[in-house]
């Protein structure tokens, strides 16, 4: 059975692949859409952090023998709060400021570290081995699909719902609105609001580490993967609405699809499709496909 | 006194109208000026970049050594970003403002016809090493370009042959979207043609990407034997990697068109072990080649690709035509860098054509297995010494006007 001339199982295969790529942009763009959320700041740096990820799973295990598993757990930790100190030492005074000075800064920083992971590493970058309890894959018939993705879309859909569900459906979820809100009137209530922020900020960074860690694998290990996909997550948050949680996993999850589909159809564009889509959707709703016009 | 002022001033006008007249036989200003233009910090920056500014440092400090010139050579060097504007541009400033008599690297196709241009119109030299289209010494050749190191019409002509040969009949390409890789699938296409094989289909990716999974899908669902990979640097790596874990090879196999060493070193040899590739450069082929790279190593802790030991070698040869010349003006310079066969430890016999194309031999290299490498940076077989004569463009099918048929 042939659809516009491509057989069926050709298109699953792809419609598969799309879905991996898009839970990289769901984790990363959630990753934004929480720190814009909740700190209003455009955290250019996120890509460049992402990239951090993988090289600090990379050099654990070829310099620490540090496994997959723990640098799983472990490397989002390290970044995390190595955001943590950016913000402490940096965003923190940016707030009052307009969105522009927080964007500068990040982006400076971005263009930092990636400096230096090029500086010692150079741009070919490392190889970090699959896993061996992941290597292999199923045969699903119409494709091969190989373990370690599989793991990809499972594990990060169970990250983006669960930080979802904190945020929007816990006791925790709702201090981390309110402080967005009305700051003040929430350290009336005796809440530790600069530490609330800086810990979210920690979260939206090790989110970005872990994405690292699990792309690590997949992707060759080099100083510019961020700098490559950061702006297409960018494009996601636009899509989805800024700062919007749901809105930023389904849009990276759904435009995954839209560019595999692409990749079948017209591969030459499969590189602008999400723009074109980010331009009609600025067009028709300027707040985004599920953000609130403020 | 008013016609002594008119009359020097038609002098000075005439003058400046001539360069040739204003610079005679000498060395301008008595220093002989290199610009290394390449990508310090980009996708290209591991098989040029650093390695190539060092390259060419070498090629100075030796040539003063060993030649002892009555004059001064100096070095600049600057990021081209991979970008036509800025190559042009800074080519530009060069020239008009530093007095830089060649230019040389520039590692993609689009900056060094920018280049090509700039410095022709301005009767410099063009050293082009790093890019590797054929329209540098075809359709856009001109007579102060000289391209070094490889072209995508001598790649294919080791790998594609060989893997046909050995069984690989049918081919699917994955390409990168822009001048180089349509060159690239095309030139080899032809040769996979020629050979007997038969080219099933092709896919364009954009350029740079980073998950090939879905490229490597429609590639597998062709059921081609061989799926060549006409990309470079990051491009071919990260596909080399996503096709193993897609459990694409071995069942399938890849054929890196423009692979480097650094590729190699990056990727490890578990994931490129018995690939074929077809190189300008190796440096544990002999004790000449092994000698010039363990210096090489020893200042920048990498083994030299075939465009770094080529900036050496094309700047080197460079060096010695302005000596023999006596002058650093581009027509008489060029005029020698032809007369005289290139013999270095990178090309033996090696000709400068009209077209501007260095003919020298090229190596059909395979990969090692892991259990065969001994020591680091022991990563090939040299298979077949491929001839200059048969590796580069045949003067009959030169598109360029420059050449004589």
């Amino acid at each position: 059975m042939d659809i516009f001339g491509i057989p069926i199982q050709a298109l699953m295969g792809q419609l598969l692949i799309g879905l991996i790529n898009g839970s990289f942009y769901a984790i990363l763009s959630l990753g934004l859409a929480i720190i814009f959320g909740l700190l209003n700041i455009i955290n250019f740096s996120h890509g460049a952090l992402y990239m951090m990820g993988a090289f600090v799973a990379w050099i654990g295990l070829t310099y620490l023998g540090i496994n997959y598993w723990v640098a799983l757990v472990a490397v989002p930790v390290v970044v995390g709060l190595f955001g943590m100190i950016i913000e402490r030492t940096m965003l923190k005074h940016l707030y009052r400021l307009d969105h522009l000075y927080g964007l500068l800064l990040t982006f400076g920083l971005a263009l930092i570290i990636e400096g230096l992971f090029r500086y010692r590493f150079g741009i070919s970058g490392e190889s970090y081995p699959v896993p061996e309890l992941l290597s292999g894959g199923f045969n699903l018939g119409f494709m091969f699909l190989p373990k370690y993705r599989a793991w990809v879309i499972a594990v990060s859909l169970v990250v983006c719902f669960g930080s979802w569900y904190i945020i929007e459906r816990t006791k925790l979820g709702s201090y981390l609105r309110a402080g967005t809100e009305n700051p003040q009137l929430l350290q009336a209530f005796g809440i530790n609001v600069p530490l609330m922020i800086t810990l979210t900020y920690g979260f939206g960074v090790a989110l970005a580490a872990f994405a690292g860690v699990l792309a690590a694998p997949v992707f060759q290990v080099n100083p510019v993967m961020g700098s490559n996909l950061i702006i297409v997550v960018f494009a996601v948050v636009v899509i989805g609405g800024m700062g919007s949680i749901m809105g930023s996993i389904v849009t990276g999850l759904g435009l995954g699809l839209i560019e595999g589909l692409t990749r079948v159809f017209y591969p030459e564009a499969s590189a602008v499709v999400i723009f074109v889509i980010m331009g009609i959707v600025l067009l028709l709703r300027p707040a985004g496909l599920f953000g609130r016009e403020r | 006194m008013k016609p002594r002022i008119l009359a020097s001033a038609i002098a000075a006008a005439a003058l400046a109208a001539h360069p040739m007249l204003a610079q005679s036989a000498t060395i301008s200003d008595g220093v002989v000026k290199l610009g290394v233009l390449t990508d310090m910090s980009g996708t290209y920056s591991d098989l040029a970049g650093p390695g190539a500014v060092e390259a060419t440092r070498m090629a100075i400090e030796d040539f003063i050594a060993n030649e002892k010139p009555d004059f001064k050579v100096e070095m600049v060097s600057a990021d081209h970003q991979n970008k036509a504007d800025i190559s042009a541009n800074k080519a530009r400033e060069w020239i008009d403002t530093a007095q830089v008599d060649a230019i040389v690297d520039l590692v993609t196709t689009s900056t060094a016809l920018a280049v090509m241009k700039v410095a022709n119109e301005k009767n410099r030299i063009s050293l082009v090493t790093g890019a590797g289209s054929t329209p540098i010494t075809n359709e856009q050749c001109n007579d102060t370009t000289v391209h070094w190191a490889y072209d995508t019409y001598s790649l294919p002509v080791g790998t594609a042959k060989a893997v046909v040969q050995q069984g690989g009949k049918t081919w699917y390409f994955i390409t990168a979207d822009y001048a180089f890789g349509h060159s690239l699938e095309k030139n080899t296409a032809d040769v996979v043609k020629k050979s007997g094989g038969k080219v099933l289909g092709s896919v364009r990716h954009p350029f740079p990407g980073s998950d090939f999974s879905s490229f490597l899908l429609s590639a597998q669902a062709s059921g081609a034997q061989v799926i060549g990979l006409a990309n470079a640097g990051n491009d071919t790596i990260n596909s080399i990697k996503q096709a193993r874990e897609f459990g694409i090879t071995p069942k399938q196999s890849l054929a890196g068109l423009l692979m480097f060493i650094s590729d190699v070193h990056s990727l490890g040899l578990d994931a490129t072990a018995g690939m074929y590739l077809t190189t300008g450069f190796y440096w544990d082929r002999n004790d000449e080649t092994r000698a010039w790279s363990k210096r090489y190593f020893d200042k920048m802790k990498r083994m030299p690709t075939m465009v770094q030991a080529g900036d050496y070698s094309a700047v080197y040869h460079y060096l010695k035509a302005v000596k023999s010349a006596g002058t650093d003006e581009a027509k008489a310079v060029m005029a020698k860098m032809r007369a005289t066969p290139v013999n270095d430890f990178f090309a033996k016999n090696g000709q400068v054509r009209a077209d501007g194309r260095m003919v020298h031999d090229m190596y059909l290299a395979q990969v090692k297995k892991p259990s065969e490498s001994k020591y680091p940076w022991d990563y090939y077989h040299i298979r077949q010494v491929i001839p200059g004569a048969e590796a580069y463009i045949p003067a009959a099918e030169s598109t360029c006007p420059l050449m004589k048929k």
